[in-house]
């Protein structure tokens, strides 16, 4: 047989596409609102739902009024007097594992529709997204009828009706970390989806009615940052909780001064990855592109800022360069792609404005050669090296896949530099020797840290800020007190 | 002739010394009968600041110690304050007209609140922590860590032992801390400090302002470097304004709406109210991967 030389140079080492069908996703030409059980149109004007990899419409979504608002609250206040705050804990919880396996069930489907609607890889809606928030259904189902256990008394009661607002950049995720633990405590929800990704959260409700959640349990209205506002600072909520920017973050904490209502908070960051010259250098590489290419670099605990040992920076950087060259930037439904789209033009907005403060504060910028698609609003990897600590793009959150670079050289140096800023999300650390790892760990002002690992999240594990990246914990027993009264003090 | 005794000068307790406010304004205590007692400093604004400074040094001392060392320098205050019992007692007695059998039921109580906080600081890990089953080859643990410098408002009902209930909880919890007296009761308050100044009590890690809450508070709450408000002592009306202040910074706020009674059993809620929690991955290695020799 005439076979080619396989070492030949003309030999096309690119990757064949390898698409998911956009059909699985089953978008439909319309969502409506989940009020008291019902699917119904809000009173707010419709959204349009855009591809971020196309440009297309994908869908249109109706929206809520603020009376929409109140009456939802409503439904969520008579849905916890009524069944779900006199149903037992096992009972609860055999809601949740329902609402758990019924993911499960329509995972892939939800991983398209993520995709579709958000601009993520299909690889990270399908492997990340979709099944962790299934997990964390699971998780928290078993909690229900064990809230005795969690340190809190002996019978820990709920608080009433939660009032959440979930970010865009994991639609799905953020609606089953808010869901879930509040539900498992006995709680009722009023949820307001991201306008730009209110898709997979409708799915969701398809998912508790299917389950046969009683009415009002949870009610799921998308809208605008009025719809959230008007939430947020609802007199008939007795619990707020908020995934978003510290800016909005700050403006809730002020709403609610003086109600007395308990609020968590979840807000930004600007996550050190610190590499110490003795780091294993392909893991640390590998764990760099996690911490800042996940997601497109839309995550708030992302490892934006490298903090890499001066005597290694140059031939560090230098590989990082060569694996950040090789991503694949481009359609979030293959399953090769690396870096799908950002997820709306603000945000695209946002990210390349800030890259230009980079160059134009004195940073060097580097960006990926890769080529990227004609539509769409993609965003090639980007690491700024000499940076300084005072520049715009070493202090605010980017939110895009956009690296900055510092170098240090002692230990005490970098954990400074890390711990300098008003945030305190996550950092990561890069070292063989464990008690480097160790002390690095416990001197890092931050709620997660990852040593020789990054963006691991689990519903076991208490994910939540320090300083100005919020308070309050999701995941675990600290997570559960977020929706439990746990003032334990006795009271005249 | 009956001897004049030496009328003593409340100062301040900032940075482990005893400075006079530097604004050098004091007001008069009075008795329940209205007889002058003595007089407080009046603290400032920037007596507010500098106490700050101080709590920001304080903390790395405390936070930095081992817990075993923290509950032993708490338990060293229960000694300290055994020692001035009858000193304690005589000032509630002049200061709020107690018969001195409620003054002493309030110091023993003071006193064994103490002791109770002592023995937290090792526990709270344990408590509230742990190793997190994670679905995945790592290990995680989550692990309560003080969020930093605590502002707190000392309630007004009695002298000590609300003042005691309220800063023992956040400094069991390892956080230092800023408390502006009762101003009603700044000699208990003064005296509690010094009592502070002779427990093995690292230098700023209490620190003690007498004055108007009124006027410290929201220096306090809007300061970019307090972390955590303790609200307790100041009335719910006047809660809001602070709180807004601390919303600029996401300072963490207890602010607990029904009113505690301080003589029940303290729970874990003012010491959460001051935690952070941690959560710390590693990667667990197969151990054929992890080197070295075998056998």
């Amino acid at each position: 047989m005439n076979q080619e030389n396989p070492t030949s140079m003309d030999i096309d080492l690119t990757y064949a596409p390898a698409l998911e069908s956009a059909a699985i996703g089953a978008i439909k030409p319309r969502y409506q609102m989940y009020l008291d059980g019902e699917f119904v149109d809000g009173r707010g004007d419709d959204i349009v739902s855009i591809n971020p990899a196309t440009l297309e419409p994908l869908t249109t979504i109706s929206s809520a009024s603020v009376e929409d608002v109140d009456r939802a609250v409503a439904a969520a206040r008579k849905a916890f007097e009524g069944p779900w705050s006199r149903m037992g804990g096992a009972e609860r919880g055999k809601y949740l594992f329902r609402i758990a396996r019924a993911i499960a069930e329509r995972s892939r489907e939800l991983a398209v529709a993520e995709s579709l609607d958000n601009g993520k890889p299909i690889r990270e809606s399908r492997d990340f997204d979709v099944p962790t928030a299934a997990q964390h259904f699971f998780h928290h189902a078993g909690w229900a009828d064990k809230l005795g256990h969690l340190g809190y008394g002996p019978a820990p009661r709920p608080l009433g009706v939660a009032g959440q607002v979930i970010p865009w950049n994991f639609p799905l995720l953020m609606a089953a970390w808010k869901i879930a633990p509040a539900l498992a405590a006995g709680n009722t929800v009023v949820l307001k989806p991201a306008e730009t990704t209110s898709v997979t959260a409708l799915v969701l409700a398809e998912i508790l009615a299917d389950a046969g959640l009683p009415p009002g349990v949870v009610n799921i209205l998308p809208g605008a940052g009025d719809i959230g506002s008007a939430l947020v600072g609802h007199d008939g909520v007795d619990k707020v909780a908020f995934t978003g920017s510290t800016p909005v973050g700050k403006r809730i904490q002020s709403e609610l001064a003086g109600t007395g209502r308990k609020l968590t908070l979840e807000l930004g960051g600007k996550g050190a990855n610190i590499v110490f010259a003795d780091a294993a250098v392909d893991q640390a590489v590998e764990g760099i592109v996690n911490g800042v290419f996940f997601n497109q670099g839309q995550v708030c605990c992302a490892g934006s800022r490298l903090i890499v040992q001066e005597s290694i920076a140059d031939e560090f950087v230098e590989r990082l360069k060569k694996r950040v060259e090789t991503l694949r930037v481009g359609d979030p439904l293959d399953k090769n792609t690396d870096v799908g789209a950002v997820n709306s033009q603000m945000q695209f907005d946002k990210i390349t404005q800030l890259s230009e403060v980079g160059a134009d504060e004195g940073a060097t910028a580097w960006t990926s050669s890769c080529p990227l698609p004609e539509k769409g609003w993609f965003v090639a990897p980007t690491i700024f090296t000499d940076a300084t600590a005072s520049m715009r793009i070493a202090r605010e959150e980017i939110f895009g896949p956009v690296l900055t670079t510092l170098t240090f050289r002692t230990p005490e140096e970098a954990l400074a530099k890390a711990n300098n800023t008003p945030f305190g999300l996550s950092a990561g650390v890069w070292t063989e020797k464990g008690s480097r790892a160790m002390g690095m760990a416990a001197g890092l002002r931050a709620g997660v840290i990852w040593d020789n690992t990054f963006n691991r999240f689990d519903p076991t594990a208490a994910f939540g800020g320090y300083g100005e990246s919020g308070f309050g914990r999701e995941g675990g027993p600290s997570g559960l007190a977020a929706y439990l009264d746990t003032d334990d003090e006795g009271a005249r | 002739m009956a001897r004049l005794a030496v009328i003593k000068t409340y100062k301040l307790y900032v940075g482990g010394a005893f400075p006079r406010s530097e604004s050098g304004r004091t007001y008069q205590v009075r008795d329940e009968k209205g007889t002058l007692m003595a007089n407080a400093a009046l603290a400032s604004r920037k007596d507010a600041r500098n106490a700050v400074v101080a709590a920001r040094a304080g903390f790395g001392r405390w936070s930095g110690a081992t817990p075993y060392n923290r509950g032993q320098v708490l338990y060293r205050i229960a000694e300290m304050m055994e020692a001035r019992r009858s000193e304690l007692v005589d000032l509630i007695v002049s200061s709020r007209g107690l018969s001195a059998a409620q003054a002493r039921s309030e110091v023993d109580a003071s006193i064994d609140r103490v002791v109770h906080f002592a023995g937290w600081t090792d526990k709270l890990p344990a408590v509230f922590g742990g190793a997190n089953a994670v679905s995945g080859p790592y290990f995680s643990y989550s692990a309560p860590e003080p969020c930093g410098v605590v502002a707190v408002a000392a309630p007004d009902e009695s002298p000590l032992l609300p003042l005691v209930s309220v800063v023992l909880p956040a400094l069991a919890a390892g956080n230092s801390v800023v408390v502006v007296a009762s101003e009603a009761d700044p000699c208990v308050a003064v005296t509690f400090a010094e009592i502070l100044a002779t427990s093995d009590v690292p230098a700023g890690v209490v620190n003690v302002l007498t004055g108007r809450h009124g006027e410290i508070m929201p220096w306090l709450a809007s300061h970019a470097d307090v972390d955590g408000l303790d609200l307790t002592g100041v009335p719910a009306a006047e809660r809001q304004q602070l709180e807004v202040a601390a919303a600029q910074t996401v300072t963490r706020v207890h602010a607990p709406h029904r009113a505690p009674d301080f003589t029940a059993t303290p729970g874990t809620a003012r010491m959460r109210a001051f935690l952070e929690t941690k959560t710390v991955w590693h990667p667990v290695g197969a151990v054929s991967l992890t080197g070295g020799s075998s056998y």
